[in-house]
C-alpha cells in the first residue's frame, strides 16, 4: 500500500493538484509513523534519497516527462513539493530527537511533539537478552575468598599435579603413615624410578600451597588458597574424584587458638549470616595441632533441626553442620619451611566449596556440578 | 567402632544420661556419630581418630569420661589365683625390632563351649560374633581394654616353644580366614619349633586355633612394631581389629594385664587352671620420652591463661605424671603413659589440655595484622574474562579434569600426563585440552532437548614437560547452532561463526595490542573454511570455529557446534588495555557508502588494507555494511556495501575533499578488481 509516484496521464492543473494532494497525504501519513532514528533514516532515504527517492522520481516522471508548454507549471509544483517534503523530513527528525528527551517543560508543547504512537500491550513479556549464569561452586569459592580478602588475606594458587613431598611429607604425613590412607590418592604413572618425595600425584588437598608459600616468604603470612583437588573416590551423589577446596593460612608472631576461633567465627557470619553460631571440637590432621573440626549452626533450619514439622535433612536434625577442618600449624611443618616454631605460631583451615554449595543451594547430587546441564546451571543465573 | 555406655559405666560413674555422655565425649574429640538402642542396650557408633588407638575400646573412653566429669577411673579386673607349678613353655623373641615384648600364659584342662550369655550379649552389642568361650575371652578383652591377644591350642604347638621371627622364604601359613598365604622374609610370624602359627599382630593360624577338642591353651599378648604390622597387613590385604591397633601403636605395659584379663575370663567361662605364672619376655623396652611443659607455651599457643590446677588435673587424670621442675624452665617434666604413643612433644600436651578444657570455652579473638593484601597475578584478567563471558550469555561450566587417550590425541599435540590408577579408560589421562569436556557437555544438553546452549569453562590443562608437568590456563567456549541471537548475517549462512567471532573479539578487546589478525591455520578438528586462528601482535592467542563434521559425529553431535579456545598463557602477557581519554569530536562526521561487486577471492581484509593503505588522515572507520550474493550478482562474485566515515578534529569537512577521498577509495577498490555498482 506504500505510496508510489504515478506517471501522469495529463499535465492539467487539476491532475497536478490531485497528484500533489495524494503525495502530501502519503508524506503526512509516513512522517507520523517515524518514531526512531532508524525509522527516520529510512523515511528520509525514501523521500529525498538521491537514488529512487520520491523527489527524484517526481523529477523524472513528472518534470522530465512534461511537454514543453507544461514544464513551467509542473516545475513550480515540483519545487513546492520539494520544499514541503524537505521541511517535513527535517521536522520529523526534530520529533525523533525530542522523544527520548525527558525535559518536563516540553510536555504539552505541540510544536515539535511527534504524533502519538500507538499504545502497546505492556503486559507482553520483555525481550530478555540472555545472561550467563555463574557456576555455583565457582561462585561459592569467590564468596569465601572475598570474605578472607577483606580480612587481609592474599590469594595464592598452586599446581594440581604435586609431588609427594608437598602433598604429604612436608605436611607431616611421613611415608607409610596410616594418615595417608585417609586420602585416597590418584597417582601419576611411571614415577617409580624417582625418590618417593619427587613422585607426582594429584594433590588431595590445597594444603601443599601452604608449604610453597611459606618457602618463598617469611612471616607474617596470611593467604587464602582456592583450587581443584582430586581423590580416588568413585563418583556417586555425594562423591566426585574432582572437587574444590578453599584453604587458609595465617602465621605470625603471637597467633593463637583464640584467633583461629575468632577468625573463622567471623568468616562464617560473613558467609552465612550474622546469626550463625560456630562450635569447635577436637579432630586430627597431621599438619595441625591442636586440630579441630568446626561446625556452624544449621543455616537452613536456624539450628532447630526442623523445617516446619519436617526434619531438617542438611543437618541430620542436629542443628549443626560440619563445615571445615582447622587447627594450629604443627611445629613439625615449620621445620620443613625453615620457620622458628618458638617465635611464630599460626593457624590453617580448609573447606570444601562443593560441599558448601550443596548445602547452601540444597543440591542433592554433586555430579550435577560437573556435567554442564544448562537446566541446572541456569537456575543460578 | 561400637561402644556400649553400660559397659563403659563399669569403669566410671558418669552422672549423666547416655545422650549427654555422647555429647560430652564428642566435644573432647571422642566422637559419637550415632546413638541406637535403649537402656542397657544403648550403642554408640564411635569415630575415633587414627592417632588415638588408646581410645578404641571401652576402658580408654572411660578414661576420657573420668577427666570430663572429674571422677575416679576404676581398674579392670585382672586378679588371678595363685598359679601352681612352673610353666616349661619357652618363648623366644628372635626379631626384637619386630616384637618388643611377648607375654604368655598356659591354661590347662579347659572346657571349650559357647560363652556365657552376659559375654555373648556384650560382644553382639558391639557387632562381634561370639565364637567360643576362649576366642570370646580375647575379643572381650580387646573391646574392653584395647590390647589384642590370641589363644592357641597348646597341644597343636610343636616342640614346646614359641618363636617370634621373620618368615623363611617359601613358608606358607593358612590363616584363620582359611586362606593359605605365601610368606616373605619381611613378614613377622609367630612360629613353634616347626612352623609358623600366626601372622604376628595380624591374624592367627588356622591349624592351631581353638576347637571343641581343645584342652590346653596358650594365651599370647605381645607388643609388635607398628610399621612391621602395617607392611605385613598391607602385603596380605588383611585389615583386622588387631592390625588396626598394632599399626597405630599398642600399649607396651598392657601385655601382662591383657594376658591376665584373658586368663580371668577363660577361667570363669571354661574352667581349667593356670599352669605356672606369666611368661614375660622383653626384647627391648619401649620407653616414651618425657616431655618438658612450659605454661608460657600453653598460653602462647592457646591465647588464654588457664589455671595451673586445671592443667595439672587434666593431664594427671589422663595418666600423665607431672614432675614440677625447680626454676620453672620448664615448669614440669611430664612422663607419658605407655598407652599414649601419640604424645611426643610439648604441642601434643597443649592439645590435650585444650581438648579436655573444651574448645568452645576459649574466647573468639581476631589477630592484629599490618601486612598488605596481594592479589593473585592474573586475578584482574581472570575476572575481566569471566564477567565478559557471563554478560555475553555464556553459562559458566566445570567439567572433570580427566579425558581418554583417544581424546587427548584428537584434541592436543602436547605430551600427556597419564594416571597410574585411573578410575576408567575414559578418564585415564589428565586433560590436555578443554574441548573434550566442552563437547561432552554440549552433547549432554543436546541429548536432553536443550538446543540453544552457550557454555564456557576456564581452567588448566595438563602437559608433560621435560622436568615434570605444566598447567597452562585456557578458556573454552562452546555454542550450539543456531546461536541464541542472530545479530548480523554476512550474506551467507554462517551458522553462528560471526557471532562467536564477535564474542572472541569482545574478550580480546580487553587486552593491549597493536594488531589483531585472523588466519585459517586451525587445528585438524576444526572445519576448514569455517574456523580461524587469532594472532595478537603475531602471537596465536585463540582459535575458534565450527567443529569438523567427522569429529562432531564421532561424539554423536548431530548439530553443528561452534567452539573457541583461548590460550591464556599466551594472551595474559599482553596486559589489560589501559584506557586513555580522547577528546570528543567537535565537528560533524561525514559518511559515504560504496556499493561494489568483487570476486569471491577478494577478502574483506584485502579491501580494508587497500583503503587503510591510502593513508587518509580523516578516515575514521571503514566497515562492511551488507553482503549480497545471487540475484543480479554473477556466480563467483559478491556485492558488498561499504561505509566510510570521515571526520576532522579541527574543522568541518568540505564537500570537495570528501569527494576526492571517495574517488581515491573507489580507485583503490577498482585496483582490487572491484566494480562500482551504479
Amino acid at each position: 500500500m506504500a505510496y508510489t509516484v504515478p506517471k501522469l496521464k495529463s499535465f492539467s492543473a487539476a491532475t497536478l493538484d490531485k497528484a500533489a494532494e495524494k503525495l502530501q497525504a502519503a508524506l503526512k501519513q509516513e512522517s507520523a509513523a517515524v518514531k526512531t532514528e532508524a525509522d527516520w533514516k529510512s523515511f528520509r532515504d525514501r523521500w529525498i534519497g538521491r537514488k529512487n527517492g520520491v523527489l527524484t522520481e517526481i523529477n523524472e516522471l513528472w518534470l522530465k516527462a512534461a511537454p514543453k508548454d507544461a514544464k513551467r507549471e509542473v516545475g513550480q509544483r515540483v519545487n513546492e513539493l520539494k520544499t514541503s517534503v524537505t521541511a517535513t523530513v527535517e521536522k520529523s527528525r526534530t520529533g525523533v530527537t525530542i522523544v527520548p528527551a525527558p525535559a518536563v517543560a516540553k510536555v504539552g508543547v505541540t510544536m515539535s511533539t511527534p504524533v502519538e504512537p500507538a499504545a502497546l500491550d505492556i503486559t507482553l513479556p520483555g525481550i530478555r537478552r540472555p545472561l550467563g549464569s555463574e557456576h555455583p561452586v565457582i561462585r561459592t569459592m569467590h564468596e569465601i575468598v572475598s570474605v578472607f580478602r577483606n580480612l587481609g588475606y592474599s590469594v595464592e594458587e598452586g599446581p594440581v599435579i604435586e609431588t609427594d613431598y608437598y602433598n604429604f611429607e612436608a605436611l607431616n604425613f611421613p611415608p607409610n603413615h596410616p594418615a595417608r590412607d585417609t586420602q585416597d590418592t590418584l597417582f601419576i604413572a611411571r614415577q617409580e624410578s624417582k625418590p618417593q618425595r619427587e613422585r607426582l600425584l594429584l594433590r588431595t588437598h590445597t594444603s601443599p600451597v601452604q608449604i610453597r608459600t611459606m618457602e618463598k616468604m617469611k612471616p607474617p603470612v596470611r593467604i587464602v588458597i582456592p583450587g581443584k583437588v582430586h581423590r580416588n573416590d568413585p563418583p556417586d551423589a555425594s562423591h566426585s574424584p574432582m572437587f574444590h577446596q578453599v584453604e587458609g593460612l595465617a602465621v605470625d608472631a603471637n597467633i593463637t587458638f583464640c584467633d583461629l576461633k575468632g577468625t573463622l567465627d567471623h568468616a562464617m557470619k560473613a558467609l552465612f549470616g550474622s546469626s550463625v553460631k560456630t562450635s569447635f571440637r577436637p579432630s586430627f590432621f597431621p599438619f595441625t595441632e591442636p586440630s579441630a573440626e568446626m561446625m556452624v549452626s544449621c543455616f537452613i533450619c536456624g539450628g532447630s533441626g526442623k523445617r516446619g514439622s519436617e526434619p531438617c535433612r542438611p543437618c541430620k536434625q542436629t542443628g549443626w553442620i560440619e563445615i571445615l577442618g582447622c587447627g594450629m600449624v604443627d611445629p613439625n611443618v615449620y621445620g620443613f619451611v625453615d620457620y622458628d616454631p618458638k617465635k611464630v605460631s599460626g593457624f590453617a583451615f580448609g573447606m570444601g566449596a562443593d560441599r558448601i554449595a550443596i548445602l547452601k543451594y540444597g543440591v542433592d547430587d554433586i555430579q550435577l556440578f560437573f556435567n554442564g546441564d544448562v537446566r541446572f546451571l541456569e537456575q543460578f543465573g | 567402632m561400637k561402644l556400649s555406655p553400660a559397659w563403659l559405666r563399669e569403669f566410671v560413674d558418669a552422672k549423666v544420661d547416655d545422650r549427654r555422655l555422647a555429647q560430652d565425649l564428642t566435644a573432647v574429640g571422642i566422637a559419637v556419630e550415632n546413638i541406637s538402642g535403649e537402656g542397657k542396650n544403648t550403642v554408640f557408633e564411635m569415630e575415633i581418630g587414627t592417632n588415638r588407638p588408646d581410645a578404641m575400646n571401652h576402658y580408654g573412653v572411660a578414661r576420657e569420661a573420668s577427666v570430663i566429669y572429674n571422677v575416679p577411673l576404676r581398674t579392670v579386673d585382672s586378679k588371678l589365683p595363685a598359679a601352681p607349678g612352673n610353666s616349661d613353655f619357652v618363648v623366644e623373641i628372635v626379631d626384637g625390632a619386630g616384637c618388643a615384648r611377648y607375654t604368655a600364659r598356659v591354661v590347662r584342662d579347659v572346657n571349650i563351649k559357647p560363652s556365657p550369655d552376659a559375654v555373648a550379649k556384650r560382644l553382639l552389642l558391639v557387632d562381634q560374633r561370639p565364637i567360643n568361650n576362649a576366642a570370646d575371652a580375647t575379643n572381650y578383652t580387646l573391646w574392653e581394654m584395647g590390647h589384642p591377644t590370641h589363644v592357641f591350642d597348646l597341644d597343636l604347638l610343636e616342640g614346646g616353644k614359641m618363636l617370634v621371627r621373620r618368615a623363611f622364604s617359601g613358608e606358607t601359613l593358612k590363616t584363620l580366614d582359611g586362606v593359605a598365604r605365601k610368606l616373605t622374609p619381611e613378614d613377622l610370624v609367630i612360629a613353634d619349633a616347626v612352623k609358623p602359627v600366626a601372622l604376628a599382630g595380624v591374624m592367627g593360624g588356622f591349624d592351631t586355633m581353638i576347637t571343641e577338642k581343645t584342652k590346653n591353651i596358650l594365651i599370647e599378648s605381645a607388643w609388635f612394631d607398628p610399621a612391621t604390622v602395617r607392611k605385613t597387613a598391607r602385603r596380605h590385604g588383611l585389615h583386622t581389629d588387631a592390625s588396626h591397633r598394632f599399626e597405630r601403636g599398642a600399649d607396651f605395659e598392657a601385655t601382662t594385664k591383657a594376658c591376665d584379663r584373658v586368663a580371668v575370663l577363660l577361667l570363669e567361662s571354661a574352667g581349667g587352671k593356670l599352669h605356672g605364672g606369666a611368661i614375660d619376655v622383653v626384647a627391648r623396652q619401649v620407653d616414651l620420652a618425657p616431655v618438658a611443659l612450659h605454661l608460657s607455651e600453653v598460653h602462647r599457643i592457646l591465647g588464654e591463661r588457664l589455671e595451673t590446677n586445671e592443667i595439672f588435673r587434666i593431664l594427671q587424670q589422663l595418666g600423665f605424671e607431672l614432675m614440677p621442675e625447680r626454676g620453672g624452665d620448664p615448669d614440669f617434666t611430664v612422663h607419658i603413659p605407655s598407652w599414649r604413643l601419640d604424645v611426643e612433644r610439648e604441642i601434643d600436651l597443649v592439645e590435650e589440655i585444650a581438648r579436655l578444657h573444651g574448645y568452645d570455652k576459649f574466647a573468639n579473638t581476631l589477630p592484629a595484622y599490618a601486612g598488605a593484601v596481594v592479589e593473585a597475578p592474573d586475578a584482574e584478567k581472570d575476572s575481566r574474562m569471566r564477567t565478559t563471558l557471563l554478560a555475553l550469555g555464556y553459562d559458566e561450566a566445570v567439567s572433570l579434569t580427566f579425558i581418554s587417550h583417544q581424546d587427548a590425541e584428537t584434541f592436543s599435540s602436547a605430551p600427556v600426563v597419564e594416571l597410574a590408577n585411573p578410575q576408567s579408560e575414559e578418564a585415564s589421562v589428565m586433560r590436555s585440552s578443554l574441548l573434550p569436556g566442552m563437547l561432552n557437555m554440549l552433547a549432554y544438553n543436546l541429548n536432553r532437548g536443550a538446543d540453544q546452549v552457550r557454555l564456557f569453562e576456564a581452567g588448566s590443562v595438563f602437559e608433560a614437560t621435560d622436568g615434570g608437568t605444566a598447567e597452562p590456563k585456557r578458556i573454552c567456549m562452546g555454542a550450539t547452532s543456531p546461536p541464541l541471537q542472530k545479530t548480523q548475517e554476512w550474506g551467507t549462512h554462517d551458522g553462528g561463526f560471526f557471532d562467536l567471532k564477535g564474542d572472541v573479539e569482545n574478550l580480546l578487546h580487553a587486552f593491549q595490542h597493536k594488531s589483531l589478525k585472523c588466519d585459517a591455520q586451525t587445528s585438524d578438528y576444526y572445519h576448514p573454511g569455517r574456523s580461524a586462528r587469532v594472532l595478537m601482535d603475531g602471537v596465536p592467542v585463540a582459535q575458534f570455529g565450527q567443529i569438523y563434521a567427522e569429529v562432531a559425529s564421532a561424539r554423536k553431535l548431530r548439530q553443528n557446534v561452534f567452539v573457541a579456545e583461548i590460550y591464556l598463557d599466551r594472551l595474559y602477557p599482553q596486559g589489560l588495555r589501559v584506557v586513555r581519554y580522547q577528546s570528543l569530536p567537535r565537528y560533524p562526521a561525514v559518511e559515504r557508502d560504496f556499493s561494489f561487486v568483487f570476486d569471491d577471492g577478494v577478502t574483506f581484509e584485502k579491501i580494508q588494507q587497500a583503503v587503510i593503505g591510502l593513508g587518509l588522515a580523516q578516515l575514521r572507520s571503514f566497515v562492511p555494511v551488507e553482503i549480497f550474493r545471487g540475484g543480479s550478482v554473477p556466480a563467483g562474485k559478491y556485492s558488498l556495501l561499504l561505509r566510510a566515515r570521515f571526520q576532522s578534529a579541527e574543522r568541518t569537512l568540505r564537500e570537495e575533499e570528501v569527494a576526492q577521498w571517495s574517488t581515491q577509495i573507489i580507485r583503490a577498490l577498482e585496483d582490487l578488481g572491484g566494480k562500482l555498482r551504479a
